[in-house]
């Protein structure tokens, strides 16, 4: 870890690419670890060096840049949004008929990992007693669906077709046709907003005439750790911003095959008295393949890295909250850990 | 996850005998990396600290062993709760940040990839700036002044 006066810098903020394998992969800005340096934690300068650039924001997927953090943060973050942020999500299925070809244990685990649209903020976790005794599901945490459909016989399918779409009706069973039974006051508190399945188009199940589904359903609040559907992602990750650094001019051939090397964007080829220069114009666009590295004469042009504190984050929601909102979550999960256990030290103190 | 009722403890502090407070192991029950690694990160931060590191005892435990020696005589406790309140205020820093409405976000993001945002449906992050933990109703409608688009330019 002891490093000489002039890479220090570079090992402190890049995690450096090479040929066969990654160096400074781990943080070592710690207190102690190198002379000159103040690393004590510091949240002045945290807060001057930390922002947050929002990149793409729709309905389910956000994109943004974290920038100032450490890894171990960022990935609590990450992990958290896995794992930690609540949703609703289909938990008991009461099946009053099934007489379709899908089992019924089959057919409740399609129906669990169907995402709900509800808000779980709104909503209380379900108690754990009630694995002593059945406890009524009520409004503050349960949300009732209700499935019921029979396929038949089209009267208007013309007699030689053999399509099934013509032949039957409700031969196809979508999240579409789960209808969402208020309990108590919900019809009045959740009046504006539509509680169902967040996609109409989930095949649930298929029929055949006189083949029916009656099955009553209710939502829980619970988390991802617990189990996948409860997940409020469909997937959470990020990145290290690629870092790409040219040693010396590159012109000519050499610059049209280092160009070739990178993905398309990143480098791009100037004009410098007639001559054709090699610039690095977005490095964020890389995929870093090191296919540069494989050229003998190009590998020592150039220096591969990723900054090490610079997280961009690409969120993408499953639909029941949007990926903004979920971020938002997620951070205070975390500020909720801290304070619990600030609490726990706290009483077990005054004791 | 759903512990047995409330009665356990979700922290202790496991000592061997005859050891000072300086040198101490915390139990924190249904803790994973999530918390550890973080935490362990702001505890090494603290100049105080001369070890800090946490080990997953068994994966179908969900425990965590949080091990913490201090220099010159300081409690173990102190680096520890400082770390948690340094955690937390990371956050709530964080949270503050990224709840700045983008639209000034975009004007300093990277120009290239502006280019990707698809024409409408565009939201505002809970513009003008809203109430960090909030319960209320969900502040997430979509916004519908566009502006002509956002940092367009």
């Amino acid at each position: 870890m002891a490093a000489t006066g002039s890479n220090v810098e570079e090992i402190r903020n890049l995690v450096v690419l090479e040929e066969f394998g990654v160096k400074n992969v781990h943080t070592t800005d710690f207190p102690g670890n190198y002379p000159g340096f103040q690393d004590g934690w510091d949240m002045k300068t945290f807060q001057k060096n930390f922002r947050i650039d929002v990149v793409h924001l729709d309905e389910n997927n956000i994109e943004f840049d974290m920038v100032g953090i450490d890894a171990a943060i960022a990935n609590a973050f990450r992990r958290i949004l896995l794992a930690e942020v609540p949703t609703m999500a289909i938990e008991k299925v009461f099946i009053y008929n099934n007489t379709s070809i899908v089992q019924d244990e089959v057919l409740a685990h399609r129906l669990g990992l169907v995402p709900i649209k509800a808000d779980p903020r709104l909503f209380e976790y379900k108690n754990i007693a009630e694995e002593f005794g059945e406890q009524e599901a009520s409004e503050i945490d349960t949300i009732q669906l209700q499935l019921k459909i029979k396929c038949s016989r089209n009267p208007r399918a013309s007699k030689e077709s053999s399509d099934p779409r013509e032949l039957y009706l409700n031969h196809i069973v979508y999240s579409k046709d789960i209808n969402w039974v208020p309990l108590g006051n919900q019809a009045d508190v959740f009046a504006d907003s539509r509680i169902g399945a967040v996609h109409d188009d989930i095949v649930i199940a298929q029929l055949r005439p006189g083949q029916e589904l009656d099955v009553v359903m209710h939502c829980v609040k619970g988390i991802g750790k617990d189990h996948a559907k409860f997940s409020p992602v469909a997937t959470a990750s990020y990145r290290l911003l690629p870092d790409i650094t040219l040693m010396e001019q590159v012109e000519g051939e050499k610059a049209e095959r280092l160009k070739r090397c990178f993905s398309r964007g990143v480098i791009d080829l100037e004009d410098v008295r007639g001559k054709k220069v090699a610039k690095v114009v977005n490095s964020r666009l890389d995929t870093c393949s090191r296919e540069v590295l494989r050229h003998k004469d190009l590998k020592n042009l150039v220096k591969l890295g990723r900054v090490r504190d610079h997280f961009i984050f690409t969120i993408e929601s499953t639909g029941s909250l949007p990926a903004d909102v979920l971020m938002q979550e997620a951070i205070k999960v975390l500020m909720a850990k801290c304070q619990m256990l600030l609490n726990e030290l706290s009483s077990a103190g005054t004791q | 996850m759903a512990g047995d009722g409330e009665k356990k403890p979700k922290l202790e502090m496991v000592q061997a005998d005859g050891a000072q407070e300086d040198c101490v192991t915390f139990v924190m029950h249904d803790e994973d990396h999530t918390l550890g690694n973080s935490l362990r990160y702001m505890i090494m931060k603290n100049p105080d600290v001369d070890f800090c590191g946490y080990t997953i005892t068994h994966p179908s435990e969900s425990k965590i062993n949080f091990r913490i020696q201090t220099r010159g005589g300081v409690p173990a406790v102190e680096p520890l709760q400082k770390g948690l309140s340094d955690l937390h205020q990371v956050c709530q820093h964080v949270l503050n940040t990224f709840q700045v409405p983008p639209r000034r976000h975009f004007l300093v993001s990277v120009c290239p990839l502006q280019l990707k945002q698809k024409k409408g449906k565009k939201r505002n992050l809970k513009a003008g700036g809203s109430v960090p933990g909030a319960s209320g109703p969900p502040p997430h409608k979509p916004d519908q002044n566009n502006e002509g688009g956002v940092g367009n330019g």
